[in-house]
């Protein structure tokens, strides 16, 4: 099952020229870009990895993208994604956020129903991924 | 583009070339706004052309190697590196060889860190925020530090040549600094110096060229001298040649500032009123009243200039810790 979450992620994977180019528009606006990775896409999980610092006073998408690729290589078969940060006063918080790395294989949820008093049902979430293997070896083929 | 197109067209004009660029008014106000510089000025008009060049030849399917841009300027303190830099940036940027065209002005300080560890990313930062430009390491020597092994500097260095070998495209490097310490910075580095295509040696200005420039300098503030100010200030600039610390078009800019202080001391003492005119000229008396007239002699009161003549460069010069 394909996660969408954030930007663009009902379209086809973003080619890299396509990522550079909606980098140049992040920084274009002032914002400040932050790569992140993870192997536990849980939608609840809004707390991913941090690849390094977030990026401020770039002119230019070539240091973004040669981070992406270092994020790439340290962390093959993860979700990466790219946030951008608008520090202006009023708006203080991501504007934009967009997957640019998925695994190859996304096993997806299980909906978990949990009988509780009164026969009533709780629901929630589970990754096969995650409840499958460790962190780190999640999407390792 | 219609690369196949053009491909097929075997004459180009390269005037045509050179007018679309709109290089032509970098190059002419380098020419108009800097004075003197012949050497340097005619050395950016030789990488522009190849430059242009070179952009033609691709058009035409002709493949030649991307250029190494990397390029070193060395000359005495004041001799306008920093603003050739500048000129430079702006005509890599107008020939498409630099995608931004701005310019990241950087010194040991801002990549060297100070701890194990530190160097790197503080590096990588710089590097990054000056990629699609220009990255501007003045006094570039003091990254290498010989007597200290311990030194971080050849981290920052292996992390910057990495990057101008890889990344050719998205940076282009600038070192500039003292002619001797560059070359001695180069012995040491022969992998910096080989990738560094493009040596640019800054003269010194002569006097009249000195001259020229504290006019230039004076018509930009909305000053002037009157004549007799400026037979002085010609005087001035041979005396203050002689001194110790003189850093060129630099120290005439302070010695302009202290005669603008002490014309400004003079018309607030005088008490009379004043108009525009006086407030515009700087008199033969305000130029006179430096020290450098009254001990023309440098070697015998070279241990007190320190304390008459407040000049903030003098204390430029770094010390090696």
């Amino acid at each position: 099952m394909r996660i969408t979450q954030g930007c663009f992620s009902f379209l086809p994977d973003l080619s890299d020229a396509q990522i550079t180019a909606q980098v140049h528009y992040c920084l274009r606006q002032g914002w400040a870009v932050a790569i992140e990775y993870t192997d536990d896409p849980h939608p609840r999980n809004t707390y991913w990895n941090m690849s390094g610092l977030p990026m401020f006073d770039l002119q230019d998408p070539a240091g973004v993208i040669s981070e992406l690729n270092a994020c790439r290589r340290a962390n093959p078969g993860t979700y990466i994604r790219i946030n951008a940060f608008d520090p202006t006063q009023g708006w203080e918080t991501v504007r934009m956020s967009f997957i640019v790395q998925r695994p190859d294989s996304e096993p997806g949820f299980r909906l978990v129903r949990q009988e509780t008093r009164g026969r009533s049902l709780h629901y929630t979430m589970e990754s096969y991924a995650v409840a499958r293997h460790p962190e780190g070896t999640r999407y390792r083929a | 583009m219609n690369a196949p197109e053009k491909a097929r067209i075997d004459t180009i004009d390269l005037g045509a070339e050179f007018r679309d660029a709109g290089i032509a008014e970098v190059l002419e106000a380098l020419e108009h706004d800097l004075v003197g510089l012949a050497p340097v000025k005619r050395r950016v008009r030789e990488i522009a052309a190849l430059l242009l060049v070179d952009r033609v030849r691709q058009r035409l399917g002709l493949s030649t190697q991307a250029p190494s841009l990397h390029m070193s300027f060395t000359g005495n303190p004041g001799t306008g590196k920093t603003t050739v830099a500048l000129r430079m940036a702006e005509i890599l940027h107008r020939l498409g060889y630099s995608r931004r065209g701005h310019v990241v002005a950087v010194t040991r300080d801002d990549l060297v860190g100070q701890y194990i560890g530190h160097t790197a990313p503080k590096t990588k930062e710089v590097l990054k925020r000056a990629m699609g430009g220009v990255l501007f390491i003045d006094e570039a020597y003091y990254l290498y530090r010989p007597e200290n092994e311990r030194d971080y500097g050849q981290e920052a260095i292996e992390i910057l040549l990495q990057v101008m070998e890889n990344q050719r495209d998205d940076l282009v490097v600038i070192l500039a600094g003292y002619a001797d310490r560059m070359e001695h910075f180069f012995a040491s580095n022969p992998g910096m110096k080989s990738r560094i295509a493009h040596h640019v040696d800054f003269p010194d200005y002569h006097d009249g060229e000195l001259g020229d420039i504290a006019e230039r300098m004076l018509a930009q503030w909305n000053y002037r001298f009157d004549p007799a100010a400026r037979l002085a200030f010609a005087e001035y600039i041979t005396l203050r040649r002689q001194r110790p610390h003189f850093a060129n078009a630099r120290s005439i800019r302070n010695a302009l500032d202290r005669m603008r202080l002490r014309q400004a001391l003079r018309l607030f003492e005088q008490g009379n009123p004043l108009d525009a005119d006086a407030l515009i000229t700087l008199t033969e008396a305000d130029v006179r009243a430096s020290r450098q007239f009254a001990s023309p002699l440098p070697a015998t009161e070279s241990d007190d200039v320190r304390d008459l003549d407040f000049d903030p460069e003098r204390d430029t010069d770094r010390i090696d810790y």
